[in-house]
């Protein structure tokens, strides 16, 4: 019941771990002689017939996705005359783009953790709400708006509440608690965390409620009846049911704020070292002669660093389904 | 029998009390997000102050970028739909064991960051599309491919698909009078979803845009944020508000024609079927 209730993202993320061949379709797609040769003429000809409905996404894909993403990967690993080397990967994981990398992940981690936990509160709050009530409808749209909003109009936003001269500081200096002479800075990691909470507790609100739909209000009654308290309820039902959801969408979270962009530079412009800051400086041009490859090698360490976090995923999946049994 | 009237009392009494809690709970949660999402608002509008609205429309490059952003939206729906409306049907009714490798594909854009896949895009590129707009609006159709695919792919699952389409065949439709008469229709809401989705997306694009040197909307009002500070945060909050305003006419549009089919209630995530139960 709950496996069926349980979120998309969930599936998708999953469908994406076994997924063997991401190129599988493309090529099937392309090259249509195969290694089917135990397969009959007529029998290969069926199937290319019935292949043949998927080839135009297939084409498209193959061109505008995984043959830039092989562009950087090769990329990474070629001197400006194409020949093989090693030291884009090794000027990337050394230095300033190590500790952008350092850097990356910390935001991620914290821009993912913190929303996740905030956003699973609120939306228990909504989810809670009657269902048709004004509230809820509100919330959930809001959520849907807020979600995709972000880049630089939010860093905006941000810079006239937080910044030096924002309002919300200027109401906390008359308060006596002027965030400025305590650490805080909106130019800051710091700042960048509570900025990208903007887009990434709406997300989280979204793609959580699915999964909390999935709580049978029966299962409460039940635990209440048997004696439980609501601490006992969460441990022992509620926690371990949402558990596998919840960390499917602190993985989307992360890639999120990984890949967040235009937020950081318009806020930060470029102070912090992130990577995705870093690759788009390659690209604007600002690059040491002889050091063209080395966004690309940037672009390579991103997607490790992502296919990583899946990994652990799938592990604390895997660990999570036999911790339920 | 008294025991059992006490625990009764006692246990109704004790769910009562979290009942209370739990609205306390609730409502301290929900005003805290609300000043937390609210705050920055009202604060840009002071800041911007309502005369800087009237000066955005007037300032250097406002409806070239705006135009731009418009064209790359339409350019990239029009692809989107064309190519992922054909995929999905074909999908679901020939080849259903497909469809969990087309989800996989399709969530790749997600995972990998749009900075990443346009210093890919840039170096293959022939010279030709890197000097023309298409070449912007190629790439945003990959980075709509998500949710496109998922919006079509969650109304064609409360379809039944094959019922329909064989209904069709037999009264002699061909496969483009059956996609467009008899699925299309069908498909109203998932694919307002998706194309209100995908507009969102385009006209809120920085990464590529701005790395790939085109002034589209958002990178607009970040150049102009250099010369007036004002204008540009005017600028943030009408993106915002049209965004919002989308947003809420595919939410409206798609709740009203989900309760005159019963279909079920509509997200902006995906247009999920509600559970029917008990009939």
């Amino acid at each position: 019941m709950v496996q069926r209730d349980r979120l998309a993202v969930d599936q998708t993320v999953a469908a994406l771990g076994s997924l063997e061949d991401p190129g599988a379709l493309g090529s099937a797609a392309a090259s249509p002689s195969g290694p089917r040769a135990r397969l009959t003429v007529p029998a290969a000809l069926r199937w290319l017939r019935r292949m043949a409905g998927v080839v135009p996404f297939g084409a498209y894909v193959t061109l505008g996705l995984l043959l830039p993403m092989v562009a950087v990967a090769v990329g990474a690993f070629q001197n400006n005359s194409g020949g093989f080397t090693l030291s884009n990967v090794n000027t990337a994981t050394h230095g300033i783009y190590l500790h952008g990398f350092w850097q990356s992940i910390v935001l991620s981690v914290l821009a993912s953790i913190l929303p996740g936990i905030f956003g699973l509160l609120i939306a228990y709050a909504i989810f809670t709400a009657k269902r048709g009530n004004l509230l809820r409808q509100v919330a959930i749209t809001a959520s849907g708006v807020f979600a995709n909003f972000g880049g630089v109009p939010l860093a905006f936003l941000f810079i006239a509440t937080l910044g030096s001269g924002g309002l919300a500081t200027q109401w906390l200096t008359d308060l006596g608690f002027n965030p400025y002479n305590h650490g805080f800075s909106l130019y800051t990691l710091a700042g960048v965390v509570v900025v990208y909470m903007y887009f990434q507790i709406p997300l989280m609100v979204l793609i959580i409620l699915p999964a909390l739909e999935g709580l049978r209000p029966a299962w409460r009654e039940a635990a209440e009846n048997v004696g439980a308290s609501s601490f006992q309820y969460w441990r022992y039902v509620g926690g371990p049911v949402l558990f596998p959801s919840f960390l499917g969408c602190l993985l989307l979270l992360f890639g999120s704020s990984l890949s967040a962009y235009a937020t950081a530079e318009a806020l930060t412009n470029g102070t912090i070292p992130l990577t995705s800051i870093q690759i788009g400086s390659f690209l604007n041009g600002n690059v040491i002669a002889g050091q063209e490859n080395v966004g690309k090698a940037l672009g390579l360490g991103m997607v490790v660093i992502i296919a990583i976090a899946m990994l652990i995923y799938v592990a604390l999946q895997r660990r999570a389904a036999k911790w339920l049994q | 029998m008294a025991a059992v009237a006490q625990e009764g009392l006692s246990g109704s009494r004790r769910s009562s009390r979290r009942v209370k809690g739990d609205t306390v709970w609730r409502w301290v949660v929900l005003i805290l997000a609300g000043v937390f999402f609210l705050l920055p608002l009202w604060s840009a509008l002071r800041f911007a102050g309502i005369s800087a609205f009237g000066s955005v429309i007037g300032f250097a490059g406002f409806a070239s970028s705006l135009w731009l952003s418009v064209k790359l939206a339409i350019i990239t729906t029009l692809i989107t739909i064309a190519l992922m409306l054909p995929t999905a049907v074909y999908v679901h009714l020939r080849l259903p064991k497909v469809r969990r490798l087309l989800e996989g594909i399709t969530i790749l854009p997600i995972v990998i960051p749009p900075v990443v896949l346009i210093v890919g895009v840039l170096a293959i590129a022939p010279g030709f599309l890197k000097s023309s707009d298409l070449l912007l609006a190629l790439e945003y159709v990959v980075l709509a491919m998500p949710f496109a695919y998922r919006s079509l792919d969650a109304g064609l699952r409360a379809l039944d698909l094959k019922t329909i389409t064989e209904a069709s065949n037999s009264l002699g439709a061909g496969w483009i009078t059956t996609l467009w008469r008899v699925i299309l229709p069908n498909l109203r809401t998932a694919m307002l979803s998706a194309v209100v989705l995908t507009v969102a997306l385009v006209l809120g694009e920085y990464t590529m845009a701005s790395l790939d040197l085109y002034q589209t909307f958002p990178v607009w009002i970040y150049v102009n944020a250099q010369t007036s500070g004002q204008v540009s945060v005017a600028a943030s909050l009408l993106a915002l508000f049209v965004t919002w305003l989308f947003l809420m006419l595919i939410t409206m549009i798609g709740t009203r024609q989900s309760r005159k089919t019963g279909g079920g209630q509509i997200t902006l995530f995906t247009v999920a079927r509600q559970e029917t139960r008990g009939n």
